[in-house]
């Protein structure tokens, strides 16, 4: 019973196919019945022979194999007739019998529900009107990027081989409907299903946990739809340039760009809390880190994560000590350990080290190597990795001063991107403005958040984000920047949002002052919290909204009351 | 030698040599046309039409269409002779044969697109 289900198309064919030996079956049955009936001789009423007309006979088989049971009809029968009957009744019944069991046995089959399930997705798939990003892989940074992404009232489809993953998605209510395949992602074929090359496809979040799939997923992108984003999460940094160099549209390489950060917080700790706060997911707690020390470390556990923080470090100036449990590839003079046990630490000079990375690829051992730590050295400034989110409030608890979730920074690199592609820029451009610049932002940003992670957002100067800035334009009435700050509500306010950066032309203006003249086609990267959003959203849709951010007058809008001001105006003169 | 193809072109044509059986002879004379002969006739096409499900292709769908509109007049044909002799009572008059009998040439017809397009398919996947 398990042939194999055809990968695409309706289901009917499969039911159809399966049910044809069924039907001929029962096919067969009635026709031998019905005939057998028309030759068995039979005595009427009358003692007249008679026999049965084909009518009479598919009358008398149609109850007979259904096991309703009628009597005998249209006259007694003869013994010949009784005979036929039961062989008819052992024929039909045992042929609908099977038949039954056939349609049961389809319905159980797990390739026949697959395939059902796989049509009412392809079905929905086919259903979604509005832009959508495809995720390769549900793991923790898929989840993450789903939940993210759906309380933005984004559309997601996600592929994951796991089976317990996508079940797991199917029970969650995220609210909005996502169809979950659970397939290979590495095949194309499978990508194609999933919405690839499906109008509406924004684009491709490649976050398995394997790099080779991601690099194939990237490259089937690319290949198959070239106008859509594909952004891909790497462990090396060869398949980082591989991906690079067929235009993959973002590579985050959580090692690497953790390791970078760590280096930044040491020498620009406000450029560091800058790309701190602007990337990480919307709506957390402001996180408030204490700097890292620039003196001796040492870093537990040397996998990719450890070789990262290793290499950034040395390139630092720092002293690095390593302790792996094989230290063949390990740097010269490394430690072998867990680093688990107190005398492997002692061993490598706890008590006089700064600070301590543990990074093995054990959450236990990563938790058992903080606890062993600060009993020997309780000052000590501690990086943790945390390579599974479930493990999360155990983390908490343990309360490292830095704590590192791949999967996380993972996510809020790739939805910071998402959400504001100028935000890259702004990064690259701010990191290069020294640390008393971003100090300055630092505090401004810090103002206007209220202690939450702020929103960034991009605004287009046109018709579809701002009219009213555009009509107001028209009208003659240049828009300064400083007034679109205004809350609409009560213009003395600012909203808590502060403009970043404004791109004209070829040209990028960080953090524009209030004077600034809008212009259209402008582009503008804020940030600020959800509900400035909203609010600034007013000022750049409703003409009244800005004129009166911009003078402080309510001004008649309808009709009647144009009319009104103007025989008023009239009359004044 | 695909066994498939063997069992559907037995089929198809058995359905259309029965059916020609069947409505060979004068139209309107019930002597000529045997009542044995149409019920095999049905059975044998309705064989065919499931022999049919699930088709993928284009020829198969044309073929289980085609398939299915010779089922459709030969039931007819069945229902007709079934309300003419046991229903209304008025027996096989000249009337009534030449309905049924050309409903089973409809049939005929239907079968014989059939076999055609069986042909066709055959003879193009052999080129």
């Amino acid at each position: 019973m398990t042939t194999p289900v055809a990968a695409r198309g309706s289901i009917v064919p499969i039911i159809l196919r399966r049910m044809r030996v069924p039907i001929i079956v029962l096919i067969t049955a009635y026709a031998l019945a019905v005939f057998g009936f028309t030759l068995m001789p039979g005595v009427d009423d009358q003692g007249e022979p008679w026999r049965m007309t084909f009518f009479q006979a598919f009358y008398v088989v149609s109850y007979t194999g259904s096991t309703i049971g009628f009597g005998e009809v249209p006259y007694d029968f003869s013994n010949a007739q009784r005979l036929w009957t039961m062989v008819s009744i052992y024929l039909t019944v045992f042929a609908w019998l099977y038949s039954v069991g056939t349609i049961i046995a389809l319905i159980q089959d797990t390739d026949f529900r697959n395939a059902l399930l796989r049509t009412r997705l392809l079905r929905s798939l086919h259903g979604i009107r509005e832009p959508f990003y495809l995720i390769c892989g549900y793991g923790d940074t898929g989840k993450l990027l789903a939940r993210a992404l759906l309380g933005r009232k984004q559309r997601v489809v996600v592929i994951d081989r796991d089976m317990t993953n996508v079940e797991e998605l199917r029970s969650r209510d995220s609210g909005i409907y996502v169809p979950a395949f659970c397939m290979d992602a590495e095949v194309p074929g499978n990508l194609i299903d999933a919405g690839l090359q499906h109008p509406w496809c924004a684009g491709v979040l490649a976050v398995t946990d394997n790099d080779h799939t991601n690099l194939k997923v990237a490259i089937a992108t690319k290949l198959l739809n070239r106008d859509i984003l594909v952004f891909c999460r790497v462990d090396t940094e060869e398949t980082a340039n591989n991906m690079l160099s067929f235009g993959t549209d973002l590579v985050v390489n959580p090692c690497e760009d953790f390791a970078q950060r760590l280096v930044m917080g040491m020498r620009e700790p406000d450029a560091h809390r800058v790309y701190d706060w602007l990337t990480s997911l919307p709506n957390a707690p402001l996180p408030h880190r204490p700097e890292p020390p620039q003196g001796r470390w040492i870093i537990c556990g040397f996998g990719d994560f450890g070789r990262a923080v290793y290499r950034a470090l040395r390139e630092a100036g720092l002293s690095v000590l390593v302790v792996a449990e094989a230290v063949d590839d390990c740097p010269p003079g490394s430690i072998p350990g867990k680093g688990t046990e107190a005398v492997t630490l002692n061993q490598a000079g706890i008590s006089e080290a700064d600070a301590l990375v543990a990074c093995t690829d054990d959450d236990a051992d990563n938790l058992s190597i903080m606890v062993t730590a600060r009993q020997l050295n309780p000052d000590i400034y501690m990086v943790s990795l945390e390579n599974r989110l479930y493990n999360r409030e155990l983390f908490r608890a343990a309360n490292p001063a830095l704590p590192v979730q791949a999967s996380y920074l993972t996510a809020s690199r790739f939805l910071s991107v998402l959400s504001a592609p100028m935000l890259r820029d702004f990064l690259e451009q701010s990191a290069r403005q020294g640390n008393d610049w971003n100090h300055t932002l630092v505090k401004r940003l810090a103002e206007i958040s209220g202690d939450m992670t702020p929103d960034c957002w991009t605004i287009t100067l046109g018709d579809r984000q701002a009219p009213a800035v555009m009509q107001a334009q028209a009208l003659g009435e240049p828009v300064q920047l400083g007034n679109l700050c205004r809350d609409p509500r009560k213009r003395r306010d600012r909203l808590n949002a502060v403009p970043l950066m404004l791109r004209r032309g070829g040209e990028c203006l960080l953090l524009p002052d209030d004077d600034t003249l809008l212009q259209a086609g402008d582009r503008m990267l804020w940030c600020g919290t959800p509900q400035a959003e909203a609010l600034l959203g007013w000022n750049l849709h409703h003409l009244n909204s800005l004129r009166y951010v911009h003078t402080g007058a309510h001004r008649p809008d309808g009709w009647v009351w144009r009319h009104l001001a103007r025989r008023r105006a009239a009359g004044d003169s | 030698m695909n066994l498939e193809k063997v069992v559907f072109g037995f089929f198809i044509l058995l359905a259309l040599t029965l059916n020609f059986g069947f409505f060979l002879g004068e139209i309107d004379n019930p002597e000529h046309h045997n009542v044995y002969e149409l019920f095999a006739a049905i059975i044998v096409s309705l064989i065919a039409t499931v022999l049919k499900f699930g088709e993928r292709t284009q020829i198969g769908a044309v073929l289980l269409a085609s398939s299915l509109v010779a089922d459709l007049q030969l039931i007819s044909a069945a229902i007709v002779w079934a309300v003419a002799v046991h229903v209304l009572d008025i027996g096989l008059t000249p009337a009534v044969m030449a309905s049924i009998v050309s409903l089973s040439g409809g049939a005929l017809l239907a079968n014989a697109v059939s076999t055609i397009l069986l042909t066709v398919e055959t003879v193009t996947l052999h080129r």
